[in-house]
This record gives C-alpha cells, sequence and structure tokens, in this order.
C-alpha cells in the first residue's frame, strides 16, 4: 500500500487542566479503514477533530500525504500554521458529524452544492448533477429539494454524508455518527457507509460504538483508553481475543448491553 | 467656541440636584407602568373575543406611537378635553403618559411570564384539586416571576433613560437643568456632557448586574416570547 | 369633521420631513448595526474594544441628551456644519439605534450553532465563505423579528427632532396647537394616528418575521 496518507505522531491534547491525549501515534494508509473504539472521554473524537482542524494538539506533528498539517515553513523557522495553509492542505479531508450539521436555510441539494461551487469553483451545471446522483446513491434522490427540518435523522446523516463524498476526499472522517439517531433508523445509515468501504479508495476513520460494524469494515481497530491507545490490531483480534484486561473489562461492559 | 473644563465643574453640583429627580421620576413612572401592566394582562383573558381584541389594538396602539406626543396630548390636550378634561401638573403628566407607555411594555412580560409556566403545572394543579387562588398563588405565579426579573429591570434602566423627555413639558430634572443652564450663559455642550455622564455612570452599572441575572435565569426562560423595547 | 380635514391637511405638511428621517436612519443605523455587530464578534482585540465602548456609551445615555448634545457640539465644538439639521438628527438616531441593533446581530451570530462552522471548515470554506453563505444567512432570519421592533423604535424615535427644530409632523401640529389651543385634543390625537398608520406595515412586518424565523435555523 506504500506510504501512509495520514501520520499522527507523538501528539498531545490538553484541555485547560485535562491531559485528553498522551502520546498517540498514528498511521492510516490510502483506502484502509481504521475504527476507534473506547469509552468515552477516551480522546477517540479529539482525534479525528484534530486531523479536521476543529482542534489544535497541544505538541506532536500530523502529516497529511507527508506535509505538516499544523505547522508550516516560514524564514526557515517552523511556526504555526495560518488558514491558508491549514485550507491548502484540508481539502483531502471530510468529515461527517454526530449531529449532521447540516446548514438549516438550504435546501439539500443546496447543501451538497455549496462547497463544490464556491470552494472549488466548479461548473454549476455539473455539480448540480453530480449532486443530484450523490443524492440518490444514498437514497434520497426523490428529496433533493426538502430542507434539513423536512427529513428524519436518518435522512440528515446520508445527507450529511453525500453533502462531505462532494468534495471527494481522500480520508473521511465519521465521528459516532448513529449516536444522535434513533435505533430503527442506525441501519439506513450504516448501508451507506458499508458500500462506501466497498467502493474502496477513500481512507476512512470511524469513531463508533458499533462494535459488529466495526468487524464488519475495519480494516484495523485502535482501543483507546486514557489518552493513548491500549491496544490494537484486526477485528478479529481486537475484539474475538482482546488482551488487555481493560480492553475486556470494556467490551464486556458493551456485551451486556 | 471651545470646550471649557470651568464650566463643566461649575454646572456637576447643579445638575447632581436633578439627578435625584430623575430618579425618582422614574421609580414613579415604574411603578405606575408595573401596576397598570396588570390592567393590560387582565383584559387579555377577559372571555369576550371582542373586547380582548379591542384592548389588543389599544395597547398595540399605545406601544407603536412617540411617547414624546403622548405626553403631549396629556398634558396639552386632555385639559382641553369637555367633561372629562383635566389639569395636570408635569409630574403627574409625565407619570402617567410614560408609565401608560410602559405599561403596555411590562404587560408583555408579564404575559411571557406566565406563558413560560409549564402546561403540565396547571393541569397538575387541576389535578391535585387546587383553588383558583391556590394554583396562581403557590403554583404559576413562583414559577411565572422570577423569569421575568432580568427583563423588568432592564425595563428600569430603559425607564431611566426615557424620562429625559419629561423636559419637554417642563419637569425640572437634569435635562431640564442643562437647557436652563445653555439658554443663560449660550454654554451647552459641557451642561449636557455631564447630564450624558450621569445618565452612563448609573445605567451601565446597572446593566452589567441586570446581565449577571439573566445568565442566572436564562437556562429557565424563553426570551424570544418577548418583544424588546 | 371640517377641523379634523383642516388638521390632517397641516400635519401632512410635515409627514415628508418624518420619513426622510425615519429612512434614512432606518438605512444607516442598519449598516452601524452590521459593522459594529461583526466588530464585536471579530477576534480583533482593539476593534472588539473600541466597538463596545461606542455600543456602551450610547446605549447608556438617552437619544434626547444625544440628539441636543450633537446639534450644539457639532457646529459649536467640532465647527461641523451639516448644511442641515436632518443630519444631526439621522446622526443621532443612527448611531444610537445602531448601538442598540448591533447587539441583536452579536447575539444572533453567536447562537447560530458551533456545528455550522464545524461543518463549514470540513468542507474547506474560507472564513468569508463562512460568514457570508452560513452564518450571516442564518443570523439574519434569528434578528428579524427584534429588528422589526426596532424599526418602530426608531419611526418612535423620530418624533424628537421637532425638539431641534425639524419641521415634522409634530412640529406642525405644535405650531397649530399654539394658535388654536382649544383644538389640542383633536391635534395630538390626530398626531397619534399619523404615526400608528406608519408604524402599521412595521408591526405586520414584525409579526410576519416572527414566524418566519421559526424556519431555517440550526437549532442545537
Amino acid at each position: 500500500m506504500g506510504e501512509s496518507i495520514v501520520h499522527y505522531s507523538n501528539i498531545f491534547k490538553t484541555f485547560g487542566e485535562v491531559d485528553v491525549l498522551k502520546g498517540i501515534d498514528l498511521e492510516v494508509k490510502p483506502a484502509e479503514k481504521v475504527a476507534l473504539i473506547g469509552p468515552s472521554g477516551s480522546g477517540k473524537t479529539t482525534i479525528i477533530r484534530m486531523l479536521m482542524t476543529l482542534e489544535q494538539p497541544t505538541s506532536g506533528t500530523i502529516l497529511v500525504n507527508g506535509e505538516n498539517l499544523w505547522q508550516m515553513e516560514k524564514k526557515g523557522q517552523l511556526v504555526m500554521a495560518d488558514e491558508h495553509h491549514l485550507r491548502s492542505i484540508r481539502g483531502d479531508i471530510g468529515m461527517v458529524f454526530q449531529h449532521f450539521n447540516l446548514f438549516p436555510h438550504m435546501t439539500i441539494l443546496e447543501n451538497c452544492m455549496l462547497a463544490p461551487t464556491i470552494v472549488k469553483k466548479e461548473d454549476k451545471t455539473e455539480v448540480e448533477q453530480q449532486a443530484v446522483e450523490m443524492l440518490e446513491k444514498v437514497g434520497l434522490g426523490d428529496k433533493i429539494d426538502l430542507y434539513p427540518s423536512q427529513l428524519s435523522g436518518g435522512q440528515k446523516q446520508r445527507v450529511a454524508m453525500a453533502r462531505a463524498l462532494m468534495m471527494k476526499p481522500k480520508v473521511m472522517l465519521f465521528d459516532e455518527v448513529t449516536s444522535a439517531l434513533d435505533p430503527e433508523l442506525v441501519g439506513e445509515v450504516l448501508e451507506v457507509i458499508r458500500d462506501l468501504a466497498k467502493e474502496g479508495e477513500m481512507a476512512m476513520i470511524l469513531v463508533t460504538h458499533e462494535m459488529d460494524f466495526a468487524l464488519d469494515i475495519a480494516d484495523r481497530i485502535l482501543f483507546l483508553n486514557d489518552g493513548v491507545i491500549e491496544e490494537e490490531g484486526s477485528p478479529e483480534e481486537i475484539l474475538m481475543n482482546p488482551k488487555s484486561e481493560r480492553l475486556q473489562d470494556f467490551l464486556a461492559r458493551f456485551n451486556n448491553r | 467656541m471651545k470646550w471649557d473644563w470651568s464650566v463643566f465643574f461649575e454646572v456637576i453640583p447643579l445638575i447632581f440636584k436633578g439627578l435625584w429627580i430623575t430618579l425618582g421620576l422614574t421609580i414613579a413612572c415604574y411603578l405606575f407602568a408595573m401596576i397598570f401592566g396588570f390592567f393590560w394582562v387582565f383584559m387579555a383573558r377577559i372571555p369576550s373575543k371582542t373586547v380582548r381584541w379591542i384592548f389588543r389594538w389599544i395597547a398595540e396602539f399605545i406601544r407603536s406611537t412617540p411617547p414624546l406626543v403622548q405626553l403631549f396630548f396629556i398634558f396639552y390636550a386632555w385639559p382641553m378635553v369637555p367633561v372629562v378634561g383635566v389639569s395636570l401638573n408635569p409630574f403627574a403628566a409625565a407619570i402617567l403618559g410614560l408609565g401608560l407607555h410602559f405599561s403596555t411594555y411590562l404587560s408583555e412580560v408579564y404575559r411571557s411570564g406566565i406563558e413560560s409556566v409549564d402546561k403540565g403545572q396547571w393541569e397538575a394543579s387541576t389535578a391535585l384539586n387546587l383553588s383558583s387562588k391556590q394554583k396562581w398563588l403557590k403554583i404559576i405565579l413562583p414559577q411565572a416571576i422570577p423569569p421575568t426579573i432580568p427583563m423588568l429591570g432592564n425595563y428600569l434602566i430603559i425607564m431611566f433613560k426615557e424620562v429625559p423627555l419629561a423636559s419637554t413639558i417642563g419637569v425640572v430634572a437634569m435635562l431640564h437643568i442643562a437647557n436652563d443652564y445653555g439658554a443663560q450663559y449660550w454654554k451647552y455642550v459641557e451642561p449636557l456632557t455631564v447630564v450624558a455622564l450621569f445618565f452612563l455612570l448609573l445605567s451601565y452599572p446597572s446593566a452589567l448586574l441586570i446581565n449577571k441575572l439573566e445568565k442566572k435565569y436564562n437556562r429557565r426562560f424563553d426570551k424570544k416570547s418577548v418583544s424588546t423595547l | 369633521m371640517s377641523s379634523i380635514m383642516e388638521i390632517s391637511l397641516v400635519l401632512l405638511e410635515g409627514i415628508k420631513i418624518t420619513l426622510i428621517v425615519l429612512a434614512l436612519s432606518i438605512t444607516i443605523s442598519t449598516l452601524i448595526a452590521f459593522v459594529a455587530g461583526l466588530s464585536r464578534v471579530s477576534s480583533n482585540v482593539l476593534l472588539n474594544k473600541f466597538t463596545g465602548f461606542y455600543v456602551e456609551i450610547f446605549r447608556g445615555t438617552s437619544l434626547i441628551i444625544q440628539l441636543f448634545w450633537f446639534s450644539y457640539a457639532l457646529p459649536g465644538l467640532f465647527n461641523i456644519h451639516l448644511g442641515s439639521d436632518i443630519w444631526t438628527a439621522v446622526i443621532a438616531i443612527s448611531l444610537n439605534y445602531g448601538a442598540y441593533m448591533s447587539e441583536i446581530v452579536r447575539g444572533a451570530i453567536l447562537s447560530v450553532s458551533g456545528g455550522q462552522t464545524e461543518a463549514s471548515i470540513a468542507l474547506n470554506l474560507t472564513k468569508f465563505q463562512r460568514l457570508r453563505y452560513i452564518i450571516i444567512p442564518q443570523a439574519i432570519r434569528m434578528m428579524l423579528p427584534e429588528y422589526g421592533n426596532y424599526l418602530i423604535q426608531i419611526l418612535k424615535a423620530t418624533s424628537l427632532v421637532s425638539l431641534i427644530g425639524l419641521t415634522d409632523l409634530l412640529y406642525y401640529g405644535n405650531i397649530y396647537r399654539s394658535t388654536h389651543l382649544a383644538e389640542a385634543p383633536t391635534v395630538y390625537l390626530l398626531i397619534l394616528v399619523f404615526y400608528f398608520i406608519l408604524a402599521l406595515p412595521l408591526i405586520a412586518f414584525t409579526r410576519k418575521m416572527e414566524v418566519f424565523s421559526k424556519k431555517g435555523v440550526a437549532q442545537q
């Protein structure tokens, strides 16, 4: 698979007095699917939010395609990345949020068209055609002129995925995308992600509580606990054959739910 | 004409005397508005639809027309009205005029306070077989009043800043003293600046206090349900 | 009846000034409100503090005092002659209500949920595009009902301009009353009715916006 597309080395993150991440090393290869599991507060979400530039690491480096995300060179010195630098790199990254974050004042078609037209300055009629196709792909072809408030949670989340996919990211981040959904709506969202995973070419990092789902689509699972990667391996190793006591506890609590 | 510090310091004690009148008038107007505010709430709960509609539009009329003209009406025009016309001194006219104008705002505050009490509370008090009086005194009002306190405070500050309007009908408070001084010595800017500073000195800390209260209560209150002045 | 007609005709003379002051004040105070409101949420500390100072000064004192102050201080202290008192009135009203309305702009911008900004970062929008396409359109929807209320306030505030000698609706009414003392009730009632007629479209706008703004805003 060659070069890694995302490379975290020795990442620390502190919020006030709290150490959320204590030395994270993580490499993701192109097209690789990585699932992050762990108890709440273990720092899973922070890891992907840093890659999306929503949170800045306290120390350590993140490389995207070999380029330093949070630092840049200026007059021979490494300085904090500015907005311009961040924008030049984060175009390769997309994200789907727990609470969808659709733009409520736009139809779902407009939600999907906005970024390609104003950020990538692509031709509007072409973008519209792609957006319609993309919405058809996630099963919402008949809803393109509705507003987000007229959709169910599962439908909103599928729009959010279509919107992120329109930017053709090389890495897609999923932040507990089914946690805010009613149980009966979880399936339709996971189905779309499963289809995306099968298509293959895009790397995916998923923060999730759906163990069966992680087992199904992930190439690798990382168990995070208390700000460090406690254990990592293939889905079978992690879920069927946990080594550390903490992971065993975590999985036991999950199965007893 | 240049800025003259000696004038500035000379007028401070003069205008300070007017501060007490301004404050007293503010409180008098506000009390009147608070009491009369209940009248509109009461009228909005009358069973007859027509009566409710009439009083809603009377309140809307008072709320949407300039308080300055209302003051002129009460002070200059009312004495000329046959039969019911009464001549009022400037103070009484100001209390009636500004009080009436602000009562329409305060009634909205009261209404939103009552509406902020959950429907279930009414149902629960009925289920417990409370009398109408018990319902209001023990259940509804104790919940309806606290969230309105910051807004009531806000309107008190706004009232304070509207009281200078009364100088146009001859109430001798801060603004009037400043204008008299100006007319006498042809020095307007310094006394007016002093008046402005007095207002700022009182209203800014009060606004900060209200902000604090608001933070304390805003968890329980939907501020969108009230129109602001 | 004939006196009602006669007085109405006199008052109509003044309505032009009232409407000019109203239109100019609404336009300029809205501009000020947006510039000041955006400055208040900007990360530039100096801009933020300076605007905060302006807002507190104008909200902390009365419009009537500001109006008198400007009408004496502009020509006297600063030797600025605007050519017409209309501009003195418009400046005072606009600065005053611009300060109040900047707070609703600020409040509306801050109440657009953080998730909206995060989503637009994830889609790689520039800072300007985030404001232009995501934050401001939602903020405007949220602030419209309160904005409508302030338009009514501005209309009421225009009645003060007669105090610095502008020949508006109230000015003509006062002149007529001074020569027809017994007609005072009709004069002032008619003035109030005139203002109310001017207020009606603004009241309708505000009510419509209350319904409209409930749609199309991120709730989380």
